[in-house]
């Protein structure tokens, strides 16, 4: 069991990255990679709020949204899933909310840290692909938390691993017409490309 | 007859209702009461968010002050009459601030520390330290390329003639931007009423340092010696001087013995050498001012 959750979490962290295989949450990818410092607060904030939302969004979607999950309520042929995308993005933005207050009242210093990142995320597409994903592929309550933890963990080490490339980047010699963006969207592709390797691997 | 549509909104419904109620009861549980002196403060304050006091932007401080972190007169670029207005605000009194200055603390201009190498890749002493520590010949020395000038916000560097750069005092707040962008920590604080400052950075051995400058601190330990300045203001901390400012009572008298006997004349001097005593050897042009 330990082993299946561990070639999980492994297979989201490096074979299913969030940023650098599917390509999700570019937009504070790219924005956000300039330093490292904070790249680690973006990715750490992913990390959170994936870790807690994919699970949540799990619980509803097996009690309320699936077919036949409202058999508690003496209704088994209810079925809404095409309620998926409007109540996950809803949950996404209320546990930002909350995680927000608790943070800001026990681990200020957490907050502090995470800052606008916390907030800017809710509409992040990486953090609603993880729940999309979980539906799609049919996770359980206890592979949903290892597999947020893991798609958080991919995209938090693709953030931090770009920034790094691009904080080294600055001195270098770059053509004129790629400098900025350009060349960073050559390096995201190169990054891809490495983490490709990783699909060979069989867990 | 399909009720799924009914189902819909109730569920939606009762989800939105689940989370207003979530939200509004958190935020009562986790409510924090903010103090409505930080805004006032952060509303005196310069605004340019320069991080002088140690605080990152105002906003920080203000909150640090209100906590007792810092203190009333913390702002240096404000100075006192910002200090005033916080310590109006705070209901205390704000004492004198002692604002700072930047020293460059190297001397090691062109001639007296020439490079080792030739460097010829982007004019940025932090890309420069880059490539092998960079072409200066001493380790610890200033690069000389000017990071500290194109950060200073207050115009208040510009490059000297001779590869060093040089603060002009009138303008300079002591914001500490050019610390925090020079790669080799040559640019410091000091307090601007003092005036004698060690001019050198290297922790190298005294051969070491003769072979690449002429003007390095050797660690001979002159300067420290109880025959040289009173009551220890001048201790050595590993292979450089340290002057204790907060023991020094008259900022020329007390160390100008270190200043005169300093056999690599490795100490500096803000505004130069008072004229007062042309029988000591003439300490010779300050660079940095």
């Amino acid at each position: 069991m330990f082993e299946y959750y561990l070639s999980l979490f492994v297979k989201s962290v490096f074979m299913e990255n969030m940023a650098l295989a599917f390509f999700l949450g570019m937009c504070t990818f790219l924005a956000v990679s300039r330093k490292v410092e904070t790249a680690i607060g973006l990715g750490v904030a992913v990390l959170v709020v994936q870790t807690i939302t994919v699970p949540v969004n799990n619980l509803i979607y097996t009690h309320v949204l699936k077919e036949g999950a409202l058999a508690w309520a003496g209704l088994p042929d209810v079925d809404l899933t095409f309620l998926g995308l409007i109540t996950y993005i809803g949950v996404i933005a209320a546990m930002v909310q909350i995680l927000e207050m608790v943070l800001d009242r026990y681990i200020p210093a957490l907050y502090n840290a995470l800052g606008i990142f916390l907030p800017l995320i809710t509409v992040n597409c990486a953090i609603l692909g993880g729940s999309l994903f979980m539906v799609e592929r049919n996770y359980d309550f206890g592979e949903s938390i290892v597999f947020g933890l893991g798609s958080g963990a991919g995209f938090a080490l693709a953030v931090i691993a770009l920034a790094g490339i691009r904080e080294k980047m600055k001195y270098s010699d770059v053509p004129k017409g790629l400098r900025g963006l350009g060349i960073t969207f050559i390096t995201v592709g190169l990054m891809a490309i490495a983490f490709m390797l990783f699909s060979g691997i069989q867990l | 007859m399909d009720f799924s549509m009914i189902w819909a909104l109730v569920i939606m419904g009762g989800l939105g209702v689940l989370f207003g109620a979530g939200l509004a009861v958190a935020s009562r549980v986790f409510a924090i009461r903010r103090d409505s002196r930080v805004a006032q403060i952060e509303a005196v304050l310069p605004g340019a968010n320069c991080g002088a006091c140690g605080a990152p932007g105002c906003g920080g401080f203000a909150e640090g002050v209100v906590e007792g972190k810092y203190l009333v007169n913390g702002c240096t670029v404000g100075g006192s009459e910002v200090a005033r207005k916080v310590a109006e605000i705070m209901g205390t009194e704000a004492g004198d601030t002692v604002s700072a200055v930047a020293v460059v603390r190297c001397r090691g201009d062109v001639n007296a520390c020439p490079d080792r190498a030739v460097y010829q890749g982007i004019h940025d002493c932090r890309a420069a330290v880059l490539i092998d520590n960079g072409a200066k010949g001493c380790t610890y020395g200033c690069l000389g390329y000017g990071t500290c000038v194109t950060a200073c916000p207050f115009e208040a560097m510009r490059m000297g003639p001779d590869g060093l750069p040089v603060v002009i005092e009138s303008l300079c707040t002591g914001c500490g931007e050019c610390v925090r962008a020079c790669p080799r920590d040559i640019m410091e604080l000091m307090p601007r009423d003092q005036k004698v400052f060690i001019a050198c950075k290297s922790q190298d051995f005294g051969k070491a340092v003769k072979a690449v400058c002429s003007v390095g601190c050797i660690g001979c330990g002159l300067c420290a010696n109880p025959k040289t300045v009173r009551n220890e203001v001048i201790t050595m901390d590993g292979k450089l001087p340290r002057i204790h400012y907060e023991k020094v009572e008259h900022s020329w008298e007390d160390l100008k013995l270190a200043v005169v006997k300093c056999p690599t004349r490795s100490f500096g001097v803000r505004g130069g050498v008072p004229e007062e005593s042309p029988e000591e050897e003439p300490v010779s042009e300050e660079p940095a001012r």
